[in-house]
């Protein structure tokens, strides 16, 4: 990931808060200054029950909001692995919820971060907020948004909703990142890595 | 004003309302449907209307009527949709009121899919509809633009008594970009005085708002003041350039890449990445699709050396650059259709194949 962008494609399969959560980036990257796009699959492709979407985040106006060569793919299921696995950038990151995704050989020149968002969404009482988990874990890598940035994001966009489900979202996504903290990231192998200091 | 992440679907929707539209009718079609939702939504708070028609042809016959009374009023669809409306927007055009038509485009022809496409390029720019007639068609590139556009298109179609189109598409539409709303425009209804709904002291008779011209001799002279009029709106547009044309790197560019809408958009990027790897690259995008800015490539290409055409079809606006350019320079083409929107490095691939030919 460079310092000035961050290319990213989200997948999953509807009804895992895809949209949502490539939402969040954008909307935390744009309250922070950022540049930012957002654009959703809404093809034919959603109605056979998957989602994704492209978010750009970047310091300098966005020429071409379109991702072909995401620097991050997240992906929440196991179709969205098969289908975006290979447009990484060399050097990138696929950063997977392992509950629903086995562990496989992927590629060796690109990051890989495990999270098993559904497993930590539902110790928390709700399988709903696995897409907040794995926000918080992307932002631990992000070099242009931060924990407080979204932090103070997502109460806005929350905006109407009960405390109580503002609240949970919070512990998600702060579950997600301390995870990554936890693990510092031993697996997987990768050829030029771009996220040093982690 | 704040920046808003917002849909480009939406982003119109709200501009439409700063500039004074209440009278929204419509029928749902993807990729626009977030539009009429929008409105939907919206007019009812500040006392305007939406309407969902029964069809196509009666949302635009409803459209047709609000403009004669002097409302600012505005359809949507997308290109199937677009197709049921041109007989009246052909009326529209002939009785000379104002209005806006949004299309996102789809692909087609026929049903085709609801992804996005810039097929629509000829219906839009050609009339689309029978007669003599022509509409302004402008071609945003942003979310941003979706809304500043939606004001000046307003602005526009009042000044020349007018239907614009704005010609978008189903990524325009869909995504979300940060926007932020231009300030709105107060608009009065009384303003227009040829309106069946003018009320000034000055009125004596009713006014008429008509299409129909029976007689050989007045028919002509309807037709010839129309083309007056699309005179008056290319005057226009050649003496405010920057309105009607964005110029990126053009003053030492060999290569020229040409693309309208969020083509463009991927062009800058092509051009950014040719300029780093030594090609002489520049980009002209047309923000107004008709009147074409001609004059800009006439210019171009006594400099330049060769022109590349991008466009999600297989070649539509390549033929009023060709025209311009009048056979002094090469121009090529590239294109996908399907729903398929051509990556930087499908482009980039083109332009060295023209510029380094084996």
């Amino acid at each position: 990931m460079s310092s000035t962008v961050e290319r990213i494609i989200l997948a999953g399969f509807g009804g895992q808060g895809i949209l949502f959560l490539g939402k969040v980036i954008a909307e935390t990257g744009m309250n922070s200054d950022k540049h930012v796009s957002w654009i959703p699959s809404y093809g034919p492709e959603m109605r056979g029950g998957t989602a994704n979407c492209s978010v750009i985040i970047s310091e300098h106006e966005i020429a071409s909001p379109m991702v072909t060569v995401p620097d991050v793919v997240i992906a929440m299921n196991t179709p969205s692995v098969s289908k975006f696995n290979q447009k990484i950038k060399a050097g990138g990151m696929l950063m997977y919820n392992s509950s629903l995704i086995e562990r496989q050989e992927f590629r060796d020149d690109i990051r890989l971060v495990e999270i098993p968002a559904n497993e930590i969404a539902e110790e928390l009482g709700d399988q709903k907020v696995a897409s907040l988990v794995m926000a918080g874990a992307y932002i631990k890598f992000s070099k242009l948004i931060t924990l407080d940035d979204i932090l103070k994001t997502l109460p806005l966009m929350l905006k109407g909703k009960k405390q109580e489900m503002l609240d949970l979202n919070i512990v998600a996504l702060k579950k997600g990142y301390d995870y990554v903290e936890e693990k510092k990231y031993m697996f997987g192998r990768y050829v030029h890595s771009v996220f040093k200091g982690i | 004003m704040a920046k808003v992440l917002m849909k480009g679907n939406e982003a119109l929707g709200e501009a439409a309302i700063l500039a004074g539209c209440r009278y929204y009718f419509g029928y749902p079609i993807t990729p626009q449907s977030e539009l009429p939702a929008y409105l939907a939504k919206r007019l009812p708070q500040v006392d305007g209307v939406f309407v969902q028609a029964e069809s196509e042809v009666s949302a635009i016959n409803m459209v047709y009527g609000a403009a004669s009374a002097g409302a600012r009023v505005m359809t949507s669809s997308s290109s199937p949709g677009i197709s049921l409306k041109q007989e009246g927007i052909s009326y529209i055009a002939g009785a000379e009121l104002p209005c806006l038509i949004v299309n996102v485009m789809r692909g087609g022809p026929g049903l085709g899919n609801i992804n996005p496409s810039q097929s629509d390029y000829w219906q839009a720019t050609r009339g689309g509809g029978h007669g003599d007639y022509r509409t302004l068609v402008m071609a945003p590139n942003s979310v941003q633009e979706m809304a500043d556009f939606t004001l000046a298109a307003f602005e526009y179609a009042d000044r020349f008594r007018n239907p614009v189109l704005m010609l978008s598409d189903g990524v325009l539409g869909q995504m979300m970009e940060p926007v932020v709303m231009p300030a709105p425009k107060d608009y009065d209804m009384d303003s227009k005085k040829w309106s069946l709904g003018y009320t000034g002291k000055d009125k004596t008779a009713r006014n008429l708002c008509t299409s129909i011209f029976m007689g050989q001799e007045e028919l002509e002279e309807h037709n010839w003041s129309l083309y007056q009029k699309y005179q008056v709106i290319t005057d226009f547009f050649k003496a405010n350039k920057d309105l009607a044309v964005e110029e990126y790197l053009c003053d030492d560019a060999e290569v020229v890449l040409v693309g309208y809408g969020i083509i463009s958009r991927i062009l800058k990027t092509v051009v950014e990445k040719c300029r780093k790897r030594g090609i002489k690259a520049g980009l002209v995008r047309p923000k107004v699709l008709w009147p074409f800015p001609s004059d800009v490539f006439a210019k171009l290409a006594d400099k330049a050396s060769k022109f590349l055409v991008v466009e999600m079809s297989y070649g539509q606006m390549v033929e009023d650059v060709k025209l311009a350019v009048e056979g002094k320079k090469p121009v090529y083409f590239f294109g996908r259709t399907g729903g398929a929107v051509p990556s930087d490095f499908e482009i980039l691939n083109e332009v060295d194949k023209i510029v380094r030919p084996d």
